[in-house]
Parts: structure tokens; C-alpha cells; sequence
């Protein structure tokens, strides 16, 4: 009798256990956020002020947009690997239509979000047609678009009334409302914008399911009639369009196009997007976890900053907050 | 091998099974789908440690518990699958010498490439094989795959070689090939020869015994030349229990379907033309490697067709990718179920609606939930498909259950065929009656069904028609109410 009633109560404590682990896997990252707001706003009360939380939103919304664009190449079962010469590229052909050839609002940016288009149809066609595992094909895109935006400024930077290469004289300006959208409120605006598209088009439309679909089981998608080369071709496309508006933001931010610009928020785009997968149990890359997943950085870095962490010693923190969040989601999954 | 049992969590594999093999000679082991043929050859190649009885040889009691107990007694093993046992990014020699290199370097660290290389070469010589052992093996044909891994077992000085339907893959000719060397090392390398084939001529051809296996026992041991090729089919097939097949009368129409001349550029499948007619089960007999699976992807356009011509109701259509197959009304229920079939990690629902999404969304794309929940919950009573909810994960249901929501999704698209490929793989009987039953509601309906199985007693006992391949081409047509499983077995063993 005795034994019995033992294991009972231990079937339950395992129970328990069960369930407060699931609880921490889908809610950890959010948990995180506000312990850590938490502390920082009792050790820092300026870090609570309306201004602080509006700064950490402003720094992290490059990265969320680039990060949202992984995000759909993760649905695929892919990786994007290019979206930062990507961003780059863009912020060099935004900046130069305007500086250089004296474009429009619209058709600046228009050109800047062509010219990336064609850059995600052909990571899609060395992917898709001659079928590159995704990493390898993005990583040569990676290399082949950070040249190209090097090449195409000369190897040197743009900005207004800064002459030409060649010694032209320039007499461009940026677009006045260009230069607001990369400021608050507009860039989060932009952001949340984007997530929360991204996010209905993911979850509530035919299309994104099927992204996850073939995502989840490549053959089965196909085997079921989903034409699952127009949909991988759509995620790569996707993913380029979403890292080049970040780059357009980024050039509106800086006001200028500089060399490898968008290279430094590939790496936290992906964080982002990996710490994601877990919020909420969704389980799979998702546009509201990758938010999540930027703003658990954006509030670390800030409180930390704020704390008077030296910069260079931030990323120690910021990789080990990273284990930590993949480790909650990859953990259980054996 | 005297009353050697084994058994596995819920069925009894092999029950006191003896079996014996002298060294110098040719001896086949045959029999039908799941009889116990491979599983013995794994316990005599030390793959499963939990049997019962004993193995003898030369008249002394030895243990074999683990492969390295076998190999160490000169037991080798060339099983089906050659890719499985190969690496393919390493040279021809290092793939000969692997266990030479793996459980004979001892202490020493470097290899000998030199050695390597030459002992490889002696092996190939030795068979008359001529392989550039410096080749990489992925750039190597099966054939010559299958040459490497039988130099492996002979680099090891075997005693006693086991080929696991060797000639499968292999054309005619490497199959002659392959029979000079193995005549060649039972005559005259003393090996004791094991060959495991469905194919009868070949058993007739180079086989000197044959023991044949049914249901994990042993029917029959004696002198091929004693034994008649429907001989061995009939104590092949023995009685079955009875299995009951719920075939309800449905009046056969029109012609709906045709296949002509289709080929698949890996001559996987050749040449092969078939039709099938509305209310009729058309069924696709053959032995395992037949190539049922490989007609039914070409159909369905999952493999590349190299020629052939479809036809749907009377209308020539093309079906380059599934995705035209589905939008001209066309299902395929694949064997990889879990691989091929559903989405393990998605929930039932999301299943249901793969293969029909645009039903359930608006034009924009948007996807009406509510619509799609519903008809979920009506497949899943219509099916009576076992889940607690259909949000429930796939992977968490049983396998009965997961092949009702890989037929299930096909239900709400309305196609006209449906391919089932060895649809009863893997269930439980429960399971498979259901299926039997939810395919005579098809043909009811007036669809046309192909059924793919190598299972003979499902294909007389629910098709109307049936077509048999043999080495990936359909061999005969046959009406089902006037043969039997003899005489397609027959056929499928390539009988003429």
C-alpha cells in the first residue's frame, strides 16, 4: 500500500515537473524579458522612462525587420545567410539614387527593393534549380552581394554633397520624409507594421501554411500537390525584400551608404530569430517570437549599457543569453 | 543452426527454426514477405542477441551474440541495401579493406595506403573484378557496389557468405557476372554460400538446396533438383489464416483512366501501360523492388517520365510535377508514410487540409479556420480516425491511424484515381479492414482505385483486376476472380 501511494506522489511530482517545464520552454523568453526589465528598473529607475523603452524599441527594429525575413526562410526549412550584404546592398542603392541620380521618394526605394528582389530570385534559383543546400548558396550570395554593393559605390561610402569617385560633384538630397523614417516614431512603426503582416500572412493565410508545410516535410508537401518550388522561390524572395527595406531603414538611420553597413545585424537577425522559436510553444520560426527574441536582446543590451557594462565585454552576455534561450527550446526535444 | 527462435515486441519472428549450410556449395533460402528469411541471416550475422538455440560449426557449439562474433567466425553478410553498408566519399580500396582498417590496424596509427590499395587489388583480382580501386564508390554503378561489398566479406577470409537478394538491382548480364563469382567461390574457395532471391529462375539456375520459410518455421529442406517451381510457390504461400476482405459488388463503367508507354528515365519503371475503369480496384501485384512504388510516383508525376502518354476520362493530360497530378484529380497515398505521407509534426487538421487548402481560404489567401476545422472533424468521423482532438500532433497517433489521415487528406480534394501504394504497411488488422472498407466506399462512389501491394492475398482479395510486375515492368494482366495467389506469384517471380 504504502509503495503505492509513494509512486502516486511521485507520478504527480512528475506530472508537476512536466508541466512546469513545458511552461518554461513556451514562456521562458517572455518571463526573461520582464525579470530583466524587472531588475533593471529597481536598479535603474531612468531605464522604465517612456524615453528609454522607446530608444530600446528604435534599436532593435533594423534587426527585427532583417530577422523577420529569416524568419520565413526558416519556415521553408532554409536559411538565408545573405540577408546582411542584402541590407547593405539596399542602403547603397537607396542612398545613391538619391544622392547620385536625384530620384524620388518612391523610386528610390523602389529601386532599392528591385535590385534585393532579384538578389532573393537568385539565392531561390541556385537553391531551388541547382539545388545548393541553402547554408552554401546563401553564403556565396553573401559574398557575391557584398562585392557588388562595394563595386557598385567604388569601394568607398555616399553621402550628401559628397562628390563621386570619379570627382563628379553631386547634388542629390535625401528625400526629407527619407530621412524621418529612420528615426522614431516611424522606424517602429515600420517594425511592428512588419511583424505584425508577417505574422498574419504566416498564420492566417493559405500561403504561409503552406511555407510550414513544406517546411516541415519537403516530400509530403510535394507528394500532397503543393507546388514546393514556388513557395521555397517565395520564401528567398521574401526574405531579401524584407532585409532590404531593413537596409533602406538602416541608410534613412546613418543618412549615408556605408561599406558592409547591414554585415553587423545578420548575426543578432538570426539570434532573434532562433530565440523565437519557442515563444508562446509555437515551436517554429514565427514572426511574433522573433520580435520577442529582438526585444530579450534589445532590453539586455540597453540595461547593460545603462549598468555601465563595457561594450566590449556586452557580447559575452548577449552569446550567453542566446545558449541559454536555444538551450529551453532544443533541450526536451530528444 | 538448430531451433534457433526469436521474437520481437509482439510477434514471434522465428520459431525453432533449423538450418544448415555446407561449406562449398550453394544453398537458397526463400520465402514470402515476412516469413523470417532475413531476420535469421541477421542472427547468424550476430545482429540480435536475444534468441534462443544454438549455431554449430564443424561440429563445435559456438556463440554468436554480436557482429564482430560472427566476422570473427568467418561469417559474412552482404545485406540488401548495398548504400547502407558503403561510404560513398571513400576510395573502392578503403571501402574493401573498412574492416580490415577498423578492427585489424591495432596499435598502429598510420595507414598503409600502399597495402591498402594492394590487398584491395588481390581481392578484385581474385573474383576477376575489374574496379580501379582508387574510384570513389559513389561514382560506381549498384552492380559494382555490390562487387565491393562482396570483396569486403571475402578481404575477411569468410567462410560462409550471405547474399540478401544480391541480383535485385542488377541487370542480366552483372547477374550472370554475379553468378560466375559466386560458382567460383563455393567451388572453388570452399565457401558456404547462403542466397536469399525472390526470383525462382535463379534459384533453379545455381542453387544446389533450398530451404523454404513460412510464418518463422521451416517447411521445407531438400535438393533443388527435387523440387518444381510451382512446387516451391505453393509451399511458399501454404494456407493463411483466413484474412476476411469486405469486396462489395460495385458495377464497373467506363474506362476512366490510362496510362501508355510510361518510362522513367532510371528505368525504374519501363514501358508500362494500364488502365482503370470508374467503381474498379485495378491492382499493381509484385514483389518487393518490383517497381510498384517507382509506377506509382511516375503516375503521379513524382518521378520524371521520360515517355508515355496519361489519360483522364478520355483527356489526354500532362502531370510533370504531383502538383498537376492533384489539380487534375489525381491522389496518392505513398508507402513512406511517416516519410512521404503525413506531416508527423503537424496537427491532424493541417493534415487534412494539405492536399485541399485553397477549399478553405478566401481569395485573398485568407484561410477560413472555421471551414477548415470542420471538415477535418467530418474526415476524421467518417474514418474513424482515433485522436483525442484534431489538433492533436500526427506522430502521436498509431500507425492505422496516421494512414487514415494520409487517405484521409485525399477525401476532401474529390479526385477521380486513387494510387495506394502498399497502403497496409505497417497496420494492424483492425486498421487494414477499415481501409479495405474505406476503399470500396471510393469505388461506390465511382472513382478508380490502383492498388500497389506486394501483399498477393490483399490483391485477390480486394481487386477487381490486376496487373503483375516483375523487374520494373508489367509482365501480365490478369482478372482476379479467375486466378490465384499461385499464379501470380508465378508471374512475379518471373514465370512465363
Amino acid at each position: 500500500m504504502d509503495a503505492g501511494a509513494l509512486s502516486k506522489s511521485d507520478a504527480q511530482k512528475q506530472k508537476f515537473s512536466n508541466l512546469a517545464m513545458n511552461f518554461l520552454t513556451k514562456w521562458g523568453t517572455i518571463i526573461t524579458i520582464i525579470l530583466l526589465i524587472g531588475f533593471f528598473a529597481i536598479s535603474m529607475p531612468p531605464f522604465i522612462k517612456t524615453s528609454n523603452l522607446l530608444t530600446i524599441l528604435r534599436s532593435i527594429s533594423i534587426v527585427t525587420v532583417i530577422a523577420t525575413g529569416i524568419t520565413i526562410s526558416l519556415t521553408v526549412n532554409g536559411f538565408d545567410l545573405s540577408v546582411g550584404s542584402v541590407a547593405t546592398f539596399a542602403d547603397s542603392l537607396v542612398i545613391s539614387a538619391f544622392v547620385w541620380y536625384e530620384f524620388g521618394l518612391v523610386p528610390a526605394i523602389l529601386l532599392a527593393l528591385g535590385g534585393c528582389l532579384l538578389v532573393g530570385l537568385a539565392n531561390s534559383f541556385l537553391i531551388v534549380k541547382l539545388r545548393i543546400p541553402d547554408l552554401l548558396a546563401t553564403l556565396s550570395m553573401l559574398f557575391i552581394i557584398e562585392g557588388v554593393a562595394m563595386t557598385y559605390t567604388g569601394g568607398g561610402s555616399i553621402s550628401e554633397g559628397m562628390p563621386r569617385l570619379d570627382g563628379t560633384e553631386t547634388f542629390g538630397r535625401l528625400d526629407p520624409f527619407f530621412k524621418s523614417i529612420g528615426s522614431a516614431p516611424w522606424i517602429i512603426v515600420i517594425m511592428l507594421v512588419v511583424v505584425t503582416v508577417v505574422h498574419i500572412f504566416l498564420n492566417y493565410t493559405k500561403h504561409g501554411r503552406y511555407l510550414y508545410v513544406v517546411g516541415g516535410n519537403l516530400e509530403a508537401a510535394r507528394l500532397s500537390g503543393i507546388p514546393v518550388d514556388r513557395y521555397r522561390t517565395l520564401a528567398y524572395v521574401l526574405a531579401a525584400l524584407l532585409a532590404a527595406l531593413g537596409g533602406v531603414i538602416l541608410g534613412s538611420r546613418i543618412g549615408s551608404a556605408q561599406i558592409n553597413a547591414g554585415a553587423g545585424y545578420l548575426m543578432p537577425a538570426v539570434a532573434a530569430a532562433y530565440i523565437g522559436f519557442s515563444v508562446g510553444g509555437a515551436g517554429r520560426p514565427n514572426a511574433i517570437g522573433t520580435l520577442m527574441g529582438a526585444v530579450l536582446m534589445g532590453v539586455l543590451e540597453n540595461g547593460l549599457v545603462m549598468m555601465s557594462v563595457p561594450y566590449y565585454s556586452l557580447n559575452i552576455v548577449k552569446g550567453v543569453v542566446l545558449a541559454i534561450a536555444l538551450a529551453s527550446t532544443y533541450f526536451r526535444k530528444r | 543452426m538448430t531451433k534457433i527462435a526469436i521474437e520481437f515486441p509482439g510477434v514471434k519472428a522465428l520459431s525453432g527454426v533449423d538450418f544448415q549450410v555446407k561449406t562449398g556449395a550453394i544453398h537458397a533460402l526463400i520465402g514470402a514477405n515476412g516469413a523470417g528469411k532475413s531476420t535469421l541471416m541477421k542472427i547468424l550475422a550476430g545482429a540480435y542477441s536475444h534468441y534462443t538455440g544454438s549455431i554449430t560449426i564443424d561440429g563445435q557449439q559456438v556463440e554468436i551474440r554480436t557482429p564482430s562474433a560472427a566476422k570473427q567466425l568467418g561469417i559474412e553478410i552482404v545485406y540488401q541495401e548495398v548504400d547502407t553498408a558503403l561510404v560513398p566519399y571513400l576510395s573502392v580500396a578503403e571501402n574493401i579493406m573498412l574492416d580490415v582498417m577498423v578492427n585489424r590496424m591495432g596499435k598502429q596509427q598510420f595507414v598503409r595506403w600502399n597495402e591498402i590499395h594492394r590487398s584491395a587489388q588481390q581481392t578484385l583480382n581474385r573474383m576477376g573484378v575489374k574496379i580501379d580501386t582508387r574510384e570513389l564508390v559513389q561514382n560506381l554503378t549498384l552492380a559494382q557496389k555490390q562487387m565491393v561489398l562482396i570483396a569486403r566479406a571475402l578481404s575477411e577470409q569468410a567462410r560462409f557468405l550471405v547474399l540478401d537478394e544480391p541480383t535485385a538491382p542488377l541487370s542480366t548480364t552483372e547477374t550472370q557476372e554475379l553468378f560466375r563469382l559466386i560458382k567460383d567461390l563455393a567451388y572453388n574457395n570452399n565457401v558456404g554460400v547462403v542466397f536469399i532471391s525472390h526470383r525462382l529462375p535463379e534459384i533453379f539456375e545455381i542453387c544446389e538446396d533450398v530451404t523454404i520459410l513460412r510464418d518463422g518455421l521451416v517447411v521445407t529442406h531438400q535438393p533443388v533438383s527435387e523440387v518444381r517451381p510451382l512446387q516451391v510457390i505453393e509451399l511458399m504461400l501454404g494456407h493463411r489464416f483466413d484474412e476476411t476482405y469486405p469486396k462489395t459488388k460495385v458495377p464497373i463503367g467506363e474506362k476512366i483512366f490510362e496510362v501508355k508507354n510510361l518510362s522513367t528515365y532510371d528505368s525504374a519503371v519501363g514501358n508500362a501501360s494500364m488502365y482503370v475503369r470508374a467503381g474498379e480496384i485495378v491492382g499493381v501485384a509484385g514483389l518487393v523492388g518490383a517497381g510498384k512504388t517507382e509506377l506509382s510516383k511516375a503516375i503521379f508525376g513524382a518521378l520524371p517520365q521520360k515517355q508515355g502518354e496519361i489519360y483522364l476520362k478520355g483527356r489526354k493530360i500532362t502531370v510533370r510535377t504531383p502538383y498537376h497530378a492533384v489539380q487534375q484529380g489525381l491522389a496518392l497515398v505513398p508507402e513512406e508514410r511517416r516519410k512521404e505521407g503525413v506531416l508527423v509534426e503537424e496537427p491532424v487538421y493541417i493534415n487534412l487540409s494539405a492536399a485541399s487548402l485553397s477549399l478553405f481560404s478566401s481569395a485573398l489567401g485568407f484561410l477560413r479556420g472555421a471551414a477548415e476545422h470542420a471538415s477535418a472533424r467530418k474526415v476524421i468521423s467518417d474514418l474513424g480516425i482515433k485522436t483525442p482532438s484534431d489538433s492533436q500532433k500526427v506522430a502521436y497517433l498509431s500507425g492505422g491511424n496516421q494512414q487514415k489521415v494520409a487517405v484521409g487528406k485525399w477525401l476532401v480534394t474529390e479526385a477521380e484515381v486513387y494510387i495506394f501504394d502498399e497502403p497496409t504497411k505497417g497496420v494492424d488488422v483492425g486498421a487494414k479492414h477499415e481501409i479495405f472498407e474505406l476503399i470500396g466506399k471510393l469505388v461506390a462512389a465511382g472513382k478508380g482505385v490502383i492498388y500497389a501491394s506486394c501483399e498477393l492475398a490483399e490483391i485477390i482479395g480486394i481487386t477487381d483486376r490486376t496487373y503483375v510486375m516483375y523487374d520494373h515492368t508489367i509482365v501480365k494482366e490478369l482478372v482476379t476472380a479467375e486466378t490465384n495467389e499461385a499464379e501470380i506469384l508465378f508471374y512475379s517471380t518471373g514465370g512465363k
